[in-house]
C-alpha cells in the first residue's frame, strides 16, 4: 500500500472549562489512503466532530482547548506536513486547498448575504490568487460539476433562494474548489431528506472517483456508512473502539457497542418487534469510568475485568482493531 | 445616504434566514425581490419615517439648488432693508440685522450643516465599524483593550470634549467635521463589536475559516455585510446628532465662523434681537428641528424596514 494521505496519531483534545479540563478526544489514531473513504461513526458527544475540527486546527485556541498528537498530511505534490506544528499562516494555506471540510448545515454554513458565485469563487481567489472574473468563471464550472442546473444564473443567487440539496451541492463545490487531497465531511447529509441524501452521496462518490481525494466521512447514520465507506471507525467517549473494513465490521462486529449500534438499525423484516436500543447514555467526558468507558451500558460487562483497566486497541485481524477486554471470549 | 439606499437592495435575511427559525423553502428567484418589497412596504407603513425622509429631501434640495434660484446672495448686505420681517417685501423670509436675505442664508447654512452632519456620520461610522470589527473579531486582549478605550471615550461628556478640542484647533469645515466624528464613533463601535462577536461563531464564519480565508476577508466580506442593517440605522441617527452638535458649537461661537452661515451661528446672531426680530431665531431653529427630527424618524423607519421580525402579514 502506498503512503497514506492523512496520518493521525495519538490525537488528544482537551477542553479547559471552568469546571476543570474535559477530555473530548483521547489517543485517536488512524490513516487515510488516497481515494479511500473512512467513515467515523458514533453517538453525539463521542468526539467525532471534535476530531475533525482538531485536524483542521479549528478548535478554540489555547487556553480554551489543547490539542496533542500528530497529524501528517502528505500532499499529491510529495510534500509531507505536520499540521499541528505548522504556523498559523501556513495552516491557513492548507485549509481549503489541501484539506477541506463540509459542514452539517448547508443553510447556516453559507453566508446569507453573499451570492453563491462569490462564495464559491472565494477559495479560488485566495488560494490561487485568481482575479475576480477568472474565479467566477471557475465557480460556474464548479457549480456545473456538482450538478447545479443553470450554473450561470445561480452564481447571482443568494443561499435562501436555493433548496437544501442545492445548498449542500454548493457547499461541496466550495470545498472542492481547489482540489483538496483530503475532504472532511461532517454529517453532510444529516439535514437533508432521504432522496436528496442519496443524491449528495452519489455526487461525493463520483467526485472522489474523478479526483482521487481521500474522504473522512463523519456520520451517525449506518445506512449512509454502508453506502459510502471503505473502512469504518467506531468512536465511543472520545476513543476509537473498533475499526475495520466495511464488510468485516457489518458482518462480524467484535465490540459490544458496535453490535448494539448495528442491532438498533430498524429493518423491514423486523418491523413488528420493539426496536433494539442501547440502554443508558454516553458517559460524561469529564467523569469517565476507570476501565472501558462502555462498561456501564455493556450487556457483557464483567466486574474486575471490564472496569479494571482501559483495554488496549487489539488487532483481531490484519485490518480489524477492537478495544474490548473480552473480545476473544465474545467472538467465540 | 448611500449606505441606506444600498442596503434596501440587500435581501437581508441575516438573523431570521440563517437562524433557521422559519421553515424556509427557497427556490424561486422572486424571493429576493419580495423581501426587498416587504422592506419598502414596512418603511412606507411607517408614516413618520416617510415624512422624515421627505423633509430631508426638501431640505437637501433647497440647500443644493436654492442659492441658484434666489435673487439675493447670502452675503449681500442691503443696509436699507435691515430687519425686514418675512413675507413683507422682496426678501421672502425677511432680512437680518445687516439686511442680508434670510432665505439665501438659511440655504447656504443648510449646505454647511448638512455637509458637516453627513461627513461626520461617514467618518464616525467608518471609524466605529473598523474598531468594532477588530475588537469583536479578535476578542481577547485586543478586543478588551479596544473596548475599554471606547468606554473611556464615552466617559467624556462629548460637549466638553468638543469645546476643549475646538479651543485648540482652528475652526474650519474640516476640523469641525473631524471633531464631531471623534465624539460620535463610540456608539457604532459598541454596536458593531456586539454584532461581530455573535456573527463570528456562526457556521458560515467557521466554514470560511475552514476554507483558509484570511482574517480580513472574513471580517469585511463575510461578517460586515451581515451587520449592515444596525450600522445603517445607527449612522442615520448619527447624522441628526452631528447636525445638532454642529449647531451647538457654532452657537457657542467655536464652530463655523461668520460670515459663513450655519444654522448654529445664525441662532447665535439672533440672540440680541430675540424680542425685536424673532424670525432671526425661529427660522434657523426650525431648520435644525426639521433636519434633526427628519433624520431621527428616518432612522426609526429604517430600523423597522430592515428588521424582518417586524413583518406583520
Amino acid at each position: 500500500m502506498t503512503e497514506p494521505v492523512l496520518q493521525v496519531s495519538d490525537l488528544a483534545v482537551r477542553f479547559n472549562t471552568d469546571a476543570g479540563p474535559v477530555p473530548a478526544v483521547n489517543g485517536v489514531s488512524f490513516t487515510l489512503a488516497r481515494g479511500e473513504t473512512l467513515a467515523m461513526v458514533g453517538e453525539s458527544g463521542s468526539g467525532k466532530s471534535v476530531t475533525s475540527l482538531a485536524i483542521m486546527r479549528l478548535t478554540p485556541p489555547p487556553p480554551a482547548s489543547t490539542v496533542h498528537g500528530r497529524v501528517v498530511l502528505r500532499g499529491n505534490d510529495g510534500t509531507s506536513r505536520e499540521l499541528l506544528a505548522l504556523p498559523e499562516a501556513a495552516m491557513r494555506e492548507m485549509r481549503g486547498s489541501r484539506i477541506a471540510m463540509i459542514f452539517q448545515e448547508p443553510m447556516t454554513s453559507l453566508n446569507p448575504v453573499l451570492p453563491i458565485g462569490e462564495q464559491v469563487a472565494e477559495p479560488i481567489r485566495y488560494h490561487r490568487n485568481a482575479g475576480r472574473a477568472a474565479a467566477l468563471a471557475e465557480a460556474e464550472r464548479l457549480l456545473e460539476r456538482v450538478g447545479i442546473p443553470e450554473p450561470r444564473k445561480r452564481l447571482a443567487s443568494y443561499p435562501h433562494q436555493l433548496s437544501g440539496g442545492m445548498r449542500q451541492r454548493a457547499m461541496v463545490a466550495i470545498a472542492l474548489a481547489c482540489d483538496p487531497d483530503v475532504l472532511i465531511a461532517d454529517e453532510p447529509t444529516t439535514a437533508l431528506d432521504v432522496t436528496v441524501q442519496a443524491q449528495i452521496l452519489e455526487l461525493l462518490k463520483s467526485l472522489q472517483e474523478r479526483t482521487g481525494m481521500a474522504m473522512l466521512f463523519i456520520t451517525h447514520n449506518l445506512g449512509v456508512v454502508a453506502e459510502i465507506a471503505d473502512r469504518v471507525m467506531v468512536m465511543y467517549a472520545g476513543r476509537v473502539v473498533e475499526q475495520a473494513p466495511l464488510r468485516r465490521l457489518f458482518g462480524a462486529p467484535l465490540m459490544p457497542y458496535t453490535r448494539g449500534l448495528l442491532q438498533s438499525v430498524p429493518t423491514l423484516a423486523a418491523r413488528h418487534e420493539v426496536l433494539a436500543a442501547i440502554p443508558g447514555n454516553v458517559p460524561d467526558p469529564s467523569n469517565l469510568p476507570a476501565g472501558c468507558a462502555f462498561t456501564p451500558r455493556c450487556p457483557h460487562a464483567q466486574p474486575h475485568i471490564c472496569d479494571a483497566a482501559l483495554p488496549a486497541l487489539d488487532a483481531a485481524e490484519a485490518e480489524h482493531l477492537v478495544r474490548c477486554a473480552r473480545w476473544r471470549e465474545l467472538a467465540a | 445616504m448611500t449606505p441606506a439606499s444600498a442596503s434596501t437592495e440587500l435581501p437581508l435575511p441575516s438573523r431570521e434566514g440563517a437562524g433557521g427559525a422559519g421553515p424556509q423553502v427557497g427556490g424561486s428567484p422572486p424571493v429576493a425581490a419580495r423581501r426587498a418589497g416587504r422592506g419598502v412596504r414596512r418603511f412606507i407603513r411607517h408614516r413618520l419615517a416617510l415624512i422624515g425622509f421627505a423633509t430631508i429631501v426638501v431640505l437637501a434640495l433647497a440647500a443644493a439648488l436654492g442659492p441658484y434660484l434666489d435673487p439675493f446672495n447670502d452675503l449681500h448686505i442691503d443696509i436699507l432693508h435691515r430687519f425686514a420681517p418675512p413675507f413683507s417685501g422682496p426678501h421672502l423670509l425677511g432680512t437680518d440685522q445687516l439686511g442680508r436675505d434670510m432665505l439665501a442664508r438659511l440655504e447656504m447654512a443648510g449646505r454647511v450643516s448638512l455637509t458637516v452632519g453627513c461627513a461626520a456620520m461617514v467618518l464616525s461610522t467608518i471609524t466605529g465599524t473598523v474598531i468594532g470589527v477588530l475588537a469583536g473579531y479578535y476578542g481577547g486582549a485586543v478586543g478588551a483593550a479596544l473596548m475599554r478605550f471606547v468606554d473611556a471615550m464615552l466617559c467624556f461628556p462629548s460637549i466638553f470634549l468638543l469645546l476643549a478640542l475646538a479651543a485648540f484647533v482652528q475652526p474650519s469645515l474640516l476640523s469641525i467635521t473631524v471633531i464631531i466624528a471623534a465624539t460620535g464613533w463610540m456608539e457604532v463601535a459598541r454596536l458593531v463589536e456586539a454584532q461581530i462577536r455573535s456573527l463570528r461563531d456562526r457556521d458560515f464564519a467557521v466554514a470560511a475559516l475552514a476554507l483558509g480565508a484570511p482574517d480580513r476577508t472574513i471580517m469585511f466580506r463575510e461578517l460586515i455585510p451581515n451587520a449592515v442593517a444596525p450600522i445603517v440605522v445607527a449612522s442615520t441617527l448619527n447624522v441628526a446628532r452631528a447636525i445638532l452638535l454642529e449647531s451647538y458649537i457654532s452657537f457657542l461661537g467655536y464652530g463655523i465662523q461668520p460670515p459663513v452661515p450655519s444654522w448654529g451661528n445664525m441662532l447665535n446672531n439672533a440672540q440680541e434681537y430675540l424680542t425685536t426680530a424673532p424670525w432671526l431665531a425661529i427660522l434657523p431653529g426650525a431648520a435644525i428641528t426639521l433636519a434633526v427630527t427628519g433624520f431621527n424618524f428616518l432612522g426609526d423607519g429604517l430600523r423597522d424596514a430592515l428588521d424582518p421580525r417586524l413583518d406583520v402579514r
